[in-house]
């Protein structure tokens, strides 16, 4: 069964062709989604948010027995809770968000004209403690990714709808977040692209390296080996780290826009989250 | 005329040194070639090289095996794990001796080990 995996993985070749110079997201993310279906035939397009167990039988085995008790069921009823609880001024979450804050988590991240500024689901969480007089939680794990992972229940299966506007600000922060992912890094030299482009669904000692595409859509998750949940940026972190190179702040504009190019590419994917990872 | 025979005699003379390096592998550095190639914050070889011996290996890489046939050139596979970039921009493999990842002679230590694969 791996010998098949690997031939599958070996025709990954090079990485994606670089920018054209006039930023045009939509031809990005057709040439993106283009590739990978290209390199991985058998795979169809909504398969690509279950990451790592489209190409290793042993994990998704694992991860067949793991779905019947879901780690992140805990996560999901802490979070309704929270979500729900009165902050003191008497308003809810759901007051900060259209819809009550159901069914709108494949909408993020948003560009945020006022700002200028790419908003994540976590940013957005914290943007509506602040105006309702409470502290900001941490963007990477606790309390926030539990209420994230509530709110991205309740849009489980809805196509992932990132909009990037005619706004020369949102333009440059999904240029920024591209470059971001194929920029080279750390002491390994290693860009986002090495690993989740050119070597996707190869292994890494243990672990099966992800496409790009898709890599997303199944945040924020529980991982074995966190052993609880995390969002998007505490991966972020974690893949900097594994380069030996600086993470970003979790709240950072380089992070805001990456999540942004990389949700962009995952748009039309069914949303997955909460997920759970090896 | 002169600088041709120069340069052939020190040709010759530095193979004769590098053959004399390889020939004269210790079984103390050919262990410590193994920990540094088997180390995950350090050569961490296995992570995308198979090999005999490892445990857990990543399959990103070509496997290593028969390597003396592989890389003859001991100094071709030092420049591959110096800076693998200057022979492939596009490699995903780290330049271990560029990023001042391993020393010299770590380097020359992981080759050791490699020849006995
Ligand atoms: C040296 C290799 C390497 C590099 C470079 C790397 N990653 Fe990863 N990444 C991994 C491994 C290993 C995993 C865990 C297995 C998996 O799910 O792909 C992972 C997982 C992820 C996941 C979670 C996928 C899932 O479904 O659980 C995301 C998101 C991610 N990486 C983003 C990034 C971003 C963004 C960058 C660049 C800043 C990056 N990675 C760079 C190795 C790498
Ligand atoms: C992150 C992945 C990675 C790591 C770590 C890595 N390599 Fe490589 N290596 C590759 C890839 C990919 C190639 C294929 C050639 C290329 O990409 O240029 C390669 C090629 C080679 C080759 C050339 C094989 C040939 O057919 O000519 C040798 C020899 C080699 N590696 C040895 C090593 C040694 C020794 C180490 C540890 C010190 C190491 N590699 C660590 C990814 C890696």
């Amino acid at each position: 069964m791996r010998l098949a995996f690997i031939a599958l993985a070996l025709t990954v070749s090079a990485p994606l062709a670089q920018a054209a110079s006039q930023p045009d997201p939509a031809a990005d993310m057709k040439a993106f989604q283009g590739y990978f279906l290209k390199q991985f035939p058998k795979l169809p397009l909504a398969a690509y948010v279950n990451g790592p167990y489209n190409f290793s039988k042993s994990e998704s085995d694992q991860w067949k027995q793991i779905m019947e008790f879901p780690p992140y069921q805990f996560a999901v009823d802490d979070g309704k809770k929270l979500f729900e609880t009165k902050f003191p001024d008497g308003k809810t979450y759901a007051s900060c968000f259209p819809n009550g804050g159901i069914g709108i988590a494949q909408n993020y991240p948003m560009f945020d004209a006022k700002t200028g500024k790419v908003v994540t689901l976590g940013i957005a969480i914290n943007r509506c403690r602040v105006a309702n007089g409470q502290k900001k939680l941490k963007l990477t794990v606790g309390p926030l990714a539990d209420i994230s992972a509530y709110m991205t229940s309740t849009s489980d299966g809805k196509p992932i709808n990132v909009v990037i506007p005619h706004n020369p600000k949102a333009l440059a922060a999904y240029e920024a977040g591209k470059e971001y992912f194929y920029t080279r890094r750390g002491q390994l030299n290693f860009s986002c692209a090495s690993c989740h482009v050119q070597a996707a669904g190869m292994h890494l000692r243990g672990d099966v390296l992800s496409p790009a595409l898709g890599l997303t859509a199944a945040f924020p998750l529980y991982r074995s080996s966190w052993g609880d949940m995390g969002t998007l940026v505490r991966r972020f972190i974690g893949c900097n780290q594994k380069v030996k190179s600086e993470p970003s702040k979790p709240d950072s504009t380089a992070y805001r826009d990456l999540a942004y190019f990389m949700t962009y590419m995952d748009n039309g994917l069914p949303e997955s989250g909460p997920g759970a990872r090896p | 005329m002169k600088t041709i025979i120069t340069v052939v005699a020190l040709g010759l003379l530095s193979s004769v040194a590098a053959a004399g390096v390889a020939a004269a592998a210790t079984p103390a550095e050919i262990a410590a070639g193994e920990k540094l190639a088997t180390t995950t914050d350090q050569g961490n070889c296995d992570a995308c090289h198979m090999f005999k011996g490892a445990d857990e290996a990543g399959n990103i890489g070509p496997e290593l095996k028969d390597v003396k046939s592989m890389v003859p050139n001991r100094k071709e596979f030092y420049a591959i794990i110096y800076d693998e970039e200057a022979r492939n921009p596009q490699t995903i493999m780290p330049a271990f001796g560029k990023n001042q990842v391993l020393t010299p002679k770590q380097i020359n230590e992981v080759i050791d080990f490699m020849y006995t694969k």
